[in-house]
């Protein structure tokens, strides 16, 4: 019985956790850059209603991931030349992107779509003999694909950013953009190529919401979840790998919540549906005092001639 | 790979600031081979017209040519393209990256993607370990002392290598031995037919390297000509238009009371391991105290215990025979401790603030300067109305923001502040690192007459020539601990060397 509850909340919650790790790693090369981009919502928003609508004229949920990451990347753009080019104030600029997407999103499907339809999308794979194994089986071997490219974008976003030139040059701009550009760096460029790349990740998650978790769209379909994923680069302090974990103890939460409504368990409701939320701040607030520097320009604007 | 700059002219070079006209039709040449020390006041313009040059600020009017053709330098990008490299005054580092990133951040242009940081520290410790500039490739920036940091920042440039090298004040943070090893380093390439800028305060050295200068006031060029023929003294009366004299502090035997007690004091450093060892030290009302040492021997782990900004892990520290052992910052300015720190631009000021908020920082609680919760605007005004007077704080007005100001000016803005709230026990951090000799003059004063009043007063610094001249006693520090004090008359150049380098039983 209790691993039986275990494994279910494990099964629920991964699934759950993957649009909140795409959208966050993406966010975490952006915040990395010293962009600070609440937008996050918005594009997914949208990605997640073009992806839906590409699957529901064309019908090829491969195009409808492309299409939807196209859209992440020139929202990313968006908000690179508002807020980098023409150096508007960060939050409120992300808070303007994500109504934006959020508006256009629902506009486009009251007049295109209409009502809620459902799509073929993508599905979870069975790896034939592996998904029969007891405990694993279910949890390693029959999830959708995205759910595997979500996991295997974990080392590789830790590769890039610490291993490769580029990785070393986004870590720098965030924090001293001065001193990036005096090495002969292109401020402005890094911060673009980290925009575009946090909006083709958070297109992706938009994406994955719309067309393998939901198979439909709908009004606020996401759900506050790039809002969350913001919040998780700062728990997962700008890591891949502690935004993994944030990820997962999020979405665990709230897959265990859910199963005690499916239980039955004498629980008052309401308080268990904000338990993944209270966790998440509880955590914040407690691993806050870490040794490691954020990136430091995090929100602000770099001009070479003006000091302070 | 760009050919070797035969010469580079700067012509009519105008640049305006909000409220400032920081240049004003300033030329320069040089040629292949020469050393230019650039002179002037802080403030003159000299940093403004190297960051022209090396594209960080563009110019209002004039032209950069190199070769008799006009250039356009839009970034330092482009710069890098020509083969100019620059040291910067204040230091290019990002502190969260370790020492090896933050040069590899320059070395791989569009070459390659992956990160090949093995190649970038063969480079580099070849480079420290010729000159003999030592630096940990693996610490992190925010863990290295002012002078590491310079070393640093000149092991960068000259991994990235260049042909026309601009110093802004590249010794200002060095040990005398450092500096005569950059010295004979930049003579060397020099004659390896490369051209160098260098801007530096300590006319010793202008006059050893260079073998031309130009000197500005206040954005005007107003001397050029070859090295040769000055003294330093003539130098300085360029500098600064009238005579300087640098003051000796008068011989004095009797002192106050025991106003600081250090008893033995361990802490640790930034990379965890132990930076005070066991230091015990006594600093009497009335006398000026010399730290002597290469730095990263303790004097910052030194100062921050002080301050209470460092945990003291075993021993006691009294001021004024209070315990002030890990008491907060504020208490032991309470107490009485006046503090210039050593870190000018993130400890000293808040440089997003303006001059005024920084003078009154540490005093806008009394009731001299504000009432229940209101600042008295009138009192404040005049107070720092007359310090940027006193002090010959160079800025438009005195709400400027800090950050602004040129290097040496945020310094005086520090200087001004610390030593007119008369504490009990002023610890200087070097005092006069970046300021131009006027001003150096100025501070000696000061601090002359603030052991005058009774004040008692820690001079930490490198330059042993301001130790002999100001201090009764000196105490050189190494590894953590006091190695020896001696009084100011029994000191020397050479035997002060030796006991910074560790060594006692010399005869
Ligand atoms: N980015 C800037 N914004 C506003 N004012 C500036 C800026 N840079 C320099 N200034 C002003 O220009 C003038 C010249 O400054 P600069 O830094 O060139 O002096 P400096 O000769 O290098 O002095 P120091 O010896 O103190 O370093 C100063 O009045 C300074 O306040
Ligand atoms: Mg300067």
């Amino acid at each position: 019985m209790i691993v039986q509850f275990l494994v279910g909340i494990i099964i629920g919650g991964i699934p759950l956790s993957v649009s909140l790790l795409l959208a966050g790693l993406g966010e975490m090369f952006t915040q990395r850059s010293g962009v600070f981009n609440l937008g996050v919502e918005g594009i997914m928003m949208l990605s997640a209603f073009i992806g839906f609508f590409t699957v529901y004229t064309i019908g090829s949920p491969i195009l409808g991931i492309i299409a939807a990451m196209a859209v992440g990347a020139l929202m990313g753009l968006l908000m690179g030349l508002v807020s980098i080019t023409f150096k508007a104030e960060q939050g409120i600029t992300g808070i303007g992107l994500f109504m934006f997407g959020w508006g256009l999103s629902g506009t486009l499907f009251r007049v295109y779509v209409g009502g809620v339809t459902t799509i073929k999308g993508i599905d979870g794979i069975n790896i034939p003999v592996l998904s029969k194994l007891p405990v694993i089986g279910p949890i390693l071997f029959n999830q959708n694909p995205l759910v595997y490219v979500a996991y295997i974008l974990v080392p590789v976003a830790s590769w890039l950013l610490f291993k490769t030139s580029w990785g070393l040059k986004v870590r720098a701009v965030g924090t001293t953009p001065a001193a990036a550009d005096t090495v002969g760096i292109n401020v402005v460029k890094i911060r673009y190529q980290s925009l575009v790349i946090g909006g083709i990740m958070a297109g992706l998650a938009g994406a994955y919401l719309s067309i393998c978790q939901a198979h439909l769209f709908a009004d606020n379909i996401t759900a506050g979840r790039g809002f969350i994923a913001v919040a998780l680069v700062y728990f997962g302090r700008w890591k891949p790998s502690g935004i993994m974990g944030g990820a997962l103890l999020f979405s665990m939460a709230h897959s265990f919540q859910r199963l005690i409504q499916v239980y039955g368990i004498n629980f008052p409701y309401e308080i268990a549906v904000i338990i993944p939320y209270v966790l998440v701040i509880v955590v914040l607030a407690l691993t806050w005092k870490s040794q490691s520097l954020g990136p430091l320009a995090l929100g602000k604007p770099y001009d070479r001639e003006f000091r302070g | 790979m760009a050919e070797r700059i035969q010469q580079l002219e700067m012509k009519h070079i105008s640049k305006r600031f909000p409220g400032v006209l920081a240049l004003d039709d300033v030329s320069i040449t040089l040629k292949n081979g020469e050393i230019l020390a650039l002179l002037g006041e802080n403030g003159a313009g000299k940093t403004t017209l190297m960051n022209i040059l090396y594209g960080l600020y563009h110019q209002d009017e004039g032209t950069v040519l190199i070769d008799n053709e006009v250039i356009h330098v839009k970034s330092p990008k482009d710069a890098l393209l020509h083969k100019i490299g620059m040291v910067h005054q204040h230091f290019m580092l990002v502190p969260n990256l370790t020492v090896l990133e933050n040069i590899a951040l320059g070395y791989f242009q569009n070459t390659r993607f992956k990160l090949d940081l093995g190649l970038v520290r063969k480079k580099m410790m070849d480079i420290s370990v010729r000159y003999d500039m030592a630096v940990n490739p693996d610490a992190y920036i925010w863990q290295l002392s002012v002078g590491e940091q310079q070393r640093v920042e000149l092991v960068k440039t000259l991994t990235l290598g260049a042909n026309l090298l601009i110093l802004d004040e590249p010794t200002a943070a060095l040990t005398p031995q450092q500096t005569d090893e950059l010295i004979d380093l930049l003579k060397e390439m020099a004659k390896d037919n490369n051209s160098i800028i260098f801007i530096s305060h300590k006319l010793n050295e202008v006059k050893t390297v260079s073998s031309k200068i130009a000197v500005l006031r206040n954005g005007k060029l107003v001397h050029e000509g070859p090295t040769g023929s000055y003294s330093v003294t003539e130098l300085a009366e360029q500098m600064a238009g009238r005579q300087i004299n640098l003051p000796k502090s008068p011989e004095k035997s009797k002192f106050g009371d025991v106003m600081l007690d250090i008893k033995k004091v361990w802490a640790h450093n930034d990379q965890g391991a132990w930076g005070l060892q066991g230091l015990d030290l006594q600093l009497k009302a009335g006398e000026i105290l010399g730290i002597a040492g290469v730095s990263g021997n303790g004097q910052k782990e030194l100062a921050d215990v002080i301050n209470g900004v460092r945990k003291v892990e075993k021993g006691d520290i009294l001021l004024d025979n209070w315990n002030i052992t890990n008491h907060s910052a504020q208490k032991i300015i309470d107490q009485g401790l006046g503090y210039i720190p050593e870190d000018r631009l993130h400890e000293g000021t808040l440089p997003a603030f303006s001059v005024r908020e920084n003078l009154i920082l540490k005093d806008y609680t009394t009731s001299q300067m504000s009432s229940s919760i209101f600042l008295k605007k009138k009192v404040i005004d005049s107070f720092a109305e007359d310090l940027i007077e006193t002090f010959n704080i160079k800025c438009p007005d005195m709400y400027t923001s800090c950050a602004s100001l040129s290097g040496g000016n945020i310094q005086k803005v520090i200087l001004a502040r610390e030593i007119t709230r008369k504490p009990k026990v002023l610890i200087a951090a070097y005092p006069i690192r970046g300021l131009d000799i006027g001003a150096a003059e100025y501070v000696h004063q000061r601090l002359i007459e603030a052991r005058g009043a009774g004040m008692a007063v820690l001079l930490i610094s490198e330059e042993l020539e301001e130790i002999l001249d100001l201090c009764d006693r000196i105490a050189v520090i190494y590894e953590g601990k006091i190695l020896k004090v001696l009084s100011g008359s029994e000191a020397d150049n050479r035997k002060l060397g030796l006991l910074m380098a560790g060594v006692t039983d010399e005869e």
